[in-house]
């Protein structure tokens, strides 16, 4: 079956003909009022407010983005001065990496999606959770408050000795990032406690959905090694406030030492961004394909692959910095590192190959994941060759790189798994067609933007420069007209998103036919998750499932789907 | 009071179990793996300056091991039996609760916060003696002719990662404090007993984590040399 | 797991320490630490510091498995434990290498200074 669901009527929600009754109210109005919110307890509750903020931070990080791309329409100044031009990309970088991208996929879908696809009625420790919340709020005014004092120009990296001498808000910004830290701590230790304790029974290890399995490698990096970045964080506001001299060679100090500790973390932290949508397309390409996926165990064993693997190459980023013999061992275990992740892209492949594909919204955001993370991920192996990294170091081309893994990795991963998990996060369907229009948009946008910074960087073009030699103008006009496209496709897609809240045909439980237990509760869910215990079945059997056409409903045929058939 | 508290435990069993968890045995485990969840944080925090340790005093051993003698081992010696003997009071209030001992508790929690000041106590002695001595961190280290020990090639640098090692983990007692403090104001309530003694036991186990992080900065700072 | 028809989902079972066991745990970390501040002053060279860690190591063991349980607990918390450390060892050795491979580069490059 490859149907499209089409909405059989095109009115507004309260003329529908067929109006689906929920017998409790969802989460979403069972309980009103602000207060309800701001001292919720369900899960459910805090992934929607997470979703408001990281997505109003990515709002900001790509005003940014675009101040930026505008300033480098010409050499000189076109816009703001050089000053301004450090605190643009330095804020862009942090509000993006920190604020949006590393919480995006855990906090705002994971939330929601975890206790549901455990059957269960909550993560492990509520109160924690909303206290993630509220550290990734604080943490976010003491960082955006940094824009609001002396605002911060250090680069996202925050290296030293210009961190600790600089006049900017560095100590508001870091102790921001630190706070955030915790937030994601707390996720993490929260996800790790609800996969081991709260699974129900059948669910064994390898009978786990891949989002889940992709949820519990980036908790284990969260876990690891965010706190390593707390104490590089302490470490340098020290420095800045007491002298304490741990990076400042005038005292002693080593600033190399502070390299190691900053991309200890924020190497496995790149691997935080990229699990979880890992985790997301394989549910979209199995669900899209109507297949079960192609070599489950393995996209399990690279999930846990990628997370322990991903420890072992943080000196990839310092290749300049380091001893010639660490750059080596390093060299050579990034190459290590990309093999579980082409096991994935094969995977991936392999259950497309033959499949019954139907291109709704997902699934065209799942296709460009595929596309755009294999080529960004190919073009981190020159990265992490020495000798050609030589010449690559500190290039558009590393910009091009991080931007088509991150971008056109983890957000249309993020964005594809939005769509994915609309129905059932607020009970609507939305406009397909602009829907799929907006994903294309995007990837043209995006490759418009991105591509041309690999051909600035193989030319010479360094990063975070403001002015450049005349030569490359050609190339940044590209790149800028690019970036405006790609905020065109962002801006279209959040307008389907909220028209459909407004105007969407009501959700069916399940519009996607698919096997994992989220989708046997209503859309939305009421309060504690599930009316009837929900079966724990194989969650890629996707043979069973007939669709029905007036509701837009897959329901299950008589034949299998008990937990007695499961336990064979 | 205690008799109070004994009758209140008895009837603990059920109230303190969240609705999403099916059994009081899954929430325990449920509660235990998350503070060892969080104890790894810990230990990966505290680990970080470990690192400083070890690749500042490989670089500049003469330094340490000169700096190291202007501490004073019989204050540090002293804190390492306090806070092992806080250890051990922590570990038999766990075992009280565990029993319904409600007196044994509550005097154990209380034998466990008096360590931590004594702790601290001796710690601020120490701290004040560095100030009038000026063996203070890098930037703000004057020893001259107040101390008679003389001065060091980069003895800065040791008092860096020497205050920074210890304030940490001072901070962390005084966190410890606050929710030994908090358990045992639960304790005086009756909250706990054979079927829920949960926070004293994630409770102490955040105290022995404290704990054995001193047992490795004791001698790393003030046995060397 | 208690699988018994009779027990209660409000009941935790979980091992309890003795006195006998708590006290005597306690008594020989006092007497490793008396060793490892003896040790202190032992002619041993470069290998004080692997026997000061090496005597803070079992202190530590001592601690875990007995005071935190992690004797009678889930493999699972022990194994977290196990891994925490090595993460950090990995971290630690690394580091110290990069540090070792550099200082001559260094020390070439840098002024002579008396640093405080």
């Amino acid at each position: 079956m490859s149907t499209i669901i089409k909405p059989k009527s095109r009115l507004p929600e309260f003329v529908n003909p067929h109006p689906v009754k929920l017998q409790t109210p969802s989460y979403l109005t069972a309980e009103r009022g602000v207060w309800s919110w701001v001292f919720t307890l369900d899960h459910k509750r805090i992934g929607v407010m997470y979703l408001v903020g990281i997505l109003t931070s990515f709002l900001m990080g790509g005003v940014m983005a675009l101040l930026v791309r505008t300033e480098l329409l010409t050499p000189g100044r076109t816009i703001m001065d050089a000053d301004t031009y450090n605190h643009m990309f330095t804020l862009h970088g942090a509000i993006m990496t920190f604020l949006f991208i590393i919480p995006s996929i855990p906090a705002a879908l994971g939330n929601f999606v975890l206790p549901l696809m455990c059957g269960a009625k909550d993560v492990a420790f509520p109160r924690m959770n909303l206290a993630s919340f509220y550290l990734w709020v604080f943490g976010a005014v003491f960082l955006v408050a940094a824009m609001g004092l002396n605002g911060l120009d250090t680069g996202w990296t925050f290296y030293t000795p210009y961190s600790t001498t600089t006049n900017s808000s560095v100590i508001s910004a870091t102790m921001g990032v630190f706070i955030l830290g915790f937030s994601s701590i707390f996720t993490g230790i929260n996800f790790i406690a609800t996969v081991h304790t709260m699974r129900p029974k059948g669910m064994t290890w390898f009978r786990m959905p891949l989002f889940l399995w992709s949820l519990y490698a980036t908790a284990i990096i969260q876990v690891l090694a965010t706190p390593v970045l707390g104490i590089t964080l302490l470490l340098l506001i020290a420095e800045r406030v007491a002298g304490i001299g741990i990076f400042d060679p005038a005292l002693g100090g080593d600033p190399v030492l502070y390299q190691h500790f900053f991309w200890f973390y924020s190497h496995p932290a790149v691997y935080i961004m990229i699990l979880p949508a890992m985790g997301i397309i394989s549910e979209l390409i199995s669900a899209f394909s109507r297949t079960r996926i192609f070599g489950y165990r393995f996209l399990c064993y690279s999930s846990v692959a990628i997370a322990l693997l991903g420890f072992l190459v943080w000196g990839h980023h310092m290749f300049t910095s380091e001893s010639a013999m660490a750059a080596v061992i390093f060299s050579a275990l990034t190459f290590s590192v990309s093999i579980p992740s082409g096991i994935k892209i094969f995977n991936w492949l392999a259950t497309l190959y033959k499949g019954s594909i139907s291109l709704t919204t997902p699934m065209c955001f799942a296709l460009s994941f595929i596309v755009l993370f294999a080529f960004g991920g190919l073009t981190g192996l020159f990265l992490g060759a020495l000798a050609t990294d030589v010449h690559l170091h500190d290039t558009y081309f590393v910009v091009a790189h991080f931007h088509y893994v991150m971008m056109g990795g983890t957000l249309m991963a993020f964005i594809g798994g939005l769509f994915y998990w609309w129905p059932k996060m607020f009970g609507r369907m939305y406009n397909e067609f602009w829907g799929r229009t907006s994903c294309l948009v995007i990837f043209i946008g995006f490759n418009w933007t991105f591509f041309p910074q690999f051909l600035l960087g193989t030319r010479g073009m360094p990063r975070r420069y403001y002015n450049y030699q005349p030569e490359f103008q050609g190339l940044h006009v590209v790149s800028t007209i690019g970036a405006f496209v790609l905020g065109v496709g962002l801006m279209i897609c959040a307008a389907v998103l909220i028209h459909s809240l407004f105007r969407g045909r009501k959700a069916p439980p399940n519009p996607w036919g698919v096997a994992t237990m989220e989708w046997q509760t209503t859309s939305p869910p009421p309060v504690h998750n599930f009316e009837h215990t929900p079966d724990v079945t194989d969650p890629y059997d996707l043979e069973d499932f007939e669709l029905i056409e007036d509701t837009g409903n897959y329901e299950r045929g008589r034949s299998k789907s008990s937990v007695a058939e499961a336990a064979l | 009071m205690i008799a109070e508290a004994a009758a209140a435990a008895a009837h603990s069993s059920s109230r303190f179990r969240a609705h999403h968890f099916e059994t009081a045995q899954q929430q325990y485990a449920a509660a235990k793996l998350g503070m060892w969840l969080f104890l790894v944080t810990e230990v990966l925090f505290f680990g970080g300056l470990f690192v400083a340790y070890a690749v500042f005093r490989t670089l500049h051993p003469e330094a340490f091991v000169n700096s190291a003698e202007l501490l004073d081992t019989r204050l540090g010696a002293i804190n390492t039996v306090v806070l092992l003997f806080s250890s051990l009071t922590m570990a038999w209030a766990v075992r009280c609760s565990q029993l319904g001992q409600q007196r044994g508790l509550i005097l154990c929690l209380s034998l466990t916060l008096i360590a931590a000041c004594l702790f601290l106590g001796i710690k601020g002695i120490e701290y004040s003696h560095k100030w009038h001595e000026g063996h203070l961190w890098a930037s703000q280290y004057a020893a001259g002719e107040a101390s008679a020990a003389g001065v060091f090639d980069r003895a800065g640098t040791f008092f860096s990662i020497y205050f920074a090692m210890t304030g940490l983990h001072a901070i962390h007692i005084l966190a410890g404090m606050g929710a030994i403090g908090w358990v045992l104001k639960r304790s005086l309530r009756g909250d706990f007993g054979p079927n829920y003694f949960t926070p004293v036991d994630t409770v102490g186990l955040y105290w022995h984590l404290v704990d054995l992080v001193w047992i490795f900065l004791f001698p790393l700072l003030y046995l060397i040399g | 797991m208690n699988n018994s028809p009779t027990a209660s989902v409000d009941q935790i079972h979980t091992h309890i320490s003795s006195p006998k066991q708590m006290i005597s745990i306690f008594v020989t970390l006092l007497g490793l630490t008396a060793l490892t501040v003896m040790a202190s002053t032992w002619p041993v060279g470069r290998f004080d510091v692997w026997i000061a860690l090496g005597i803070a190591g079992i202190k530590a063991i001592l601690v875990a498995a007995y005071f935190m349980h992690l004797r009678y607990d889930t493999p699972t918390n022990t194994l977290l434990l196990v891994f925490a450390v090595g993460v950090v060892v990995l971290f630690l050795g690394v580091t110290l290498a990069d540090a070792i491979q550099l200082a001559p580069e260094v020390e070439a490059a840098s002024p002579a200074v008396t640093l405080q």
